[in-house]
């Protein structure tokens, strides 16, 4: 193949790949969260929907739940501005969409000749187009809360915009530690730049280097996300559903997707800032090599085999962590939701810091 | 002391570690992953009645759908004395008289119809029949149905319990 059609071919297969790997895990994580709502709470969970009498423990549930919102009628309310009740939805699933591009799944691979990294596009600006992605999600939101012409979704959409604005300060202020140690916002380059050891011992992972950091991004997320504890947005009791009350149909299971969506990319791109990516611990390019200087030779392509399996493995922890702590958590009240947004992950993102800054003066100088 | 004030026990202070809540929520993270992997490996300990396949055993007193008795022969018990028509307080059972072929009965029900969608379960007309020919004791409901007809038992279905 020549040069051009070989980069082509390669990207869109980087895209399918990618793509299909976070929508079959969004369809994944939709079972995953009702069954495991299920088992937690003593309950059985979905387990009626069959194909030719194979019930899978309710794995064909998501399939049943796609073709019912397909077959759906597309209703419009009379109140709703009917573009931009149209838009809503769009504008929440595409920036949960856009948020796969910049993660990397796995070291670079050499495939005839070529180095071709396993991530979609390789930023020099990083995460900070997660940021700016991310923070597109809030319109489709407060347009949706908006466009109903109705009252729930337009308090919902109200809540939503002001703890998403209010997280996304601390979301981003979190991680500056991570960019200061690291030194550097390229995706790739934080994933490289774990792949060393802290005090010999430990993999220098970004948990173990930043866990405040770790704590306060992982709390952000789960309030950027609007997962509980932070879903009030969508508070069942007091809002019916909030933004997406009258959304019915296929719109309806784009904000779901979005959601579920959000969940997925925020779990890989914990994994990636936090828990090294794709590294594997104490494995190098030619295999492990254990502290006391123990070392296991392993063949290239085990090695990038594993690597991709931990990246993987991570991304469902991650994933199913957020199905955990729902599960867990009983949501805050708003103003709870406000105060711990600006009086507690606020003064700490700072505090987190000014602590980097200094540690790593002391150490430089 | 004033009068009608009660002193309610109020919740004591949070200690520091608990007002941060990370150890809290780790807790109850465990409360839960508990709870998932139990009831995981052990499905029969989960209370839920899967419902169509298994039903809970309803009480002996409990009043379901009607069934009509018969005789050694096969024919209806009732002898379509409106006994059981005339309680009925919903006024859904019609019965329709007819000569029994057997010399030793005077009347048997031509037509015995209960109107399910009128019934309240309670019971009168099998306190009200002199020859226990009606019952209530199948220990089950009325099944759903799609049309209002199929609502109406008749005396075969009803016979046929």
């Amino acid at each position: 193949m020549t040069g051009p059609l070989f980069d082509i071919a390669v990207t869109v297969a980087r895209i399918a790949v990618f793509f299909a790997f976070c929508f079959g895990l969004v369809v994944v994580m939709t079972w995953v969260e009702r069954k495991g709502a299920a088992y937690i709470q003593d309950r059985r969970g979905p387990n009626r929907a069959d194909i030719f009498g194979i019930r899978a423990w309710g794995l064909f549930h998501p399939l049943a739940d796609a073709l019912k919102f397909l077959f759906k009628e597309d209703f419009i309310p009379d109140n709703a501005h009917r573009l931009f009740y149209q838009m809503a939805p769009m504008f929440s699933l595409a920036p949960a969409i856009l948020g796969i591009a910049i993660i990397p799944f796995g070291p670079d691979v050499t495939v005839m000749g070529r180095t071709i990294a396993l991530q979609i596009a390789d930023l020099n600006v990083g995460i900070l187009y997660l940021f700016a992605v991310s923070g597109m999600t809030v319109y489709g939101v407060v347009l949706a809360g908006w466009a109903s012409g109705s009252k729930y979704p337009l308090l919902g959409g109200l809540r939503s915009s002001a703890q998403m604005l209010s997280y996304e300060v601390s979301m981003g202020l979190s991680l500056i530690g991570i960019f200061m140690v690291f030194e550097s916002v390229r995706m790739s380059q934080i994933v490289a730049g774990q792949g060393g050891l802290l005090f010999g011992v430990l993999p220098k992972w970004g948990v173990f280097v930043q866990p405040l950091g770790f704590i306060l991004f992982l709390v952000a997320q789960y309030a950027e996300a609007n997962r509980t504890p932070f879903d009030l947005p969508e508070g069942e009791s007091e809002l019916v559903a909030g933004y997406h009350t009258e959304y019915a149909s296929f719109k309806f299971s784009m904000f779901m997707m979005a959601e579920y969506l959000h969940m997925v990319v925020g779990a890989a791109v914990v994994a990636t800032l936090f828990f090294g990516g794709w590294q594997f611990p104490y494995l190098g390019d030619a295999g492990f090599l254990f502290p006391g200087g123990f070392a296991v030779a392993v063949p290239p392509a085990l090695v990038l085999l594993l690597r991709i399996g931990s990246f993987v493995a991570k991304v469902l922890f991650f994933a199913w962590l957020y199905v955990w702590v729902r599960w867990t958590i009983p949501r805050f009240r708003y103003d709870q939701v406000m105060r711990l947004g600006w009086k507690v992950m606020l003064p700490l993102s700072l505090l987190n810091i000014f602590a980097t800054g200094l540690i790593l003066l002391l150490l430089n100088r | 002391m004033t009068i009608g004030v009660i002193k309610v026990a109020r919740p004591r202070e949070m200690s520091f570690p608990e007002s941060l809540y990370l150890l809290e929520i780790v807790k109850g993270l465990g409360v839960t992953m508990g709870h998932l992997l139990s009831n995981i490996v052990r499905q029969e300990g989960i209370k839920t009645i899967e419902y169509p396949e298994v039903r809970r055993p309803m009480p002996p007193r409990f009043r379901g759908k009607h069934r009509l008795m018969k005789r050694e022969n096969g024919a209806p018990r009732c002898v379509a004395c409106y006994c059981c028509s005339t309680a009925c307080p919903a006024k859904c059972i019609t019965i329709v008289a007819g000569e029994s072929p057997d010399p030793a009965v005077e009347k048997y029900p031509v037509r015995f119809d209960i109107d399910m969608l009128r019934c309240v379960f309670c019971g009168m007309c099998v306190e009200a029949c002199p020859c226990d020919a009606i019952r209530m004791d199948t220990g089950w409901f009325t099944p759903p149905d799609d049309t209002r007809e199929k609502l109406i038992f008749t005396i075969d279905t009803l016979l046929e319990k």
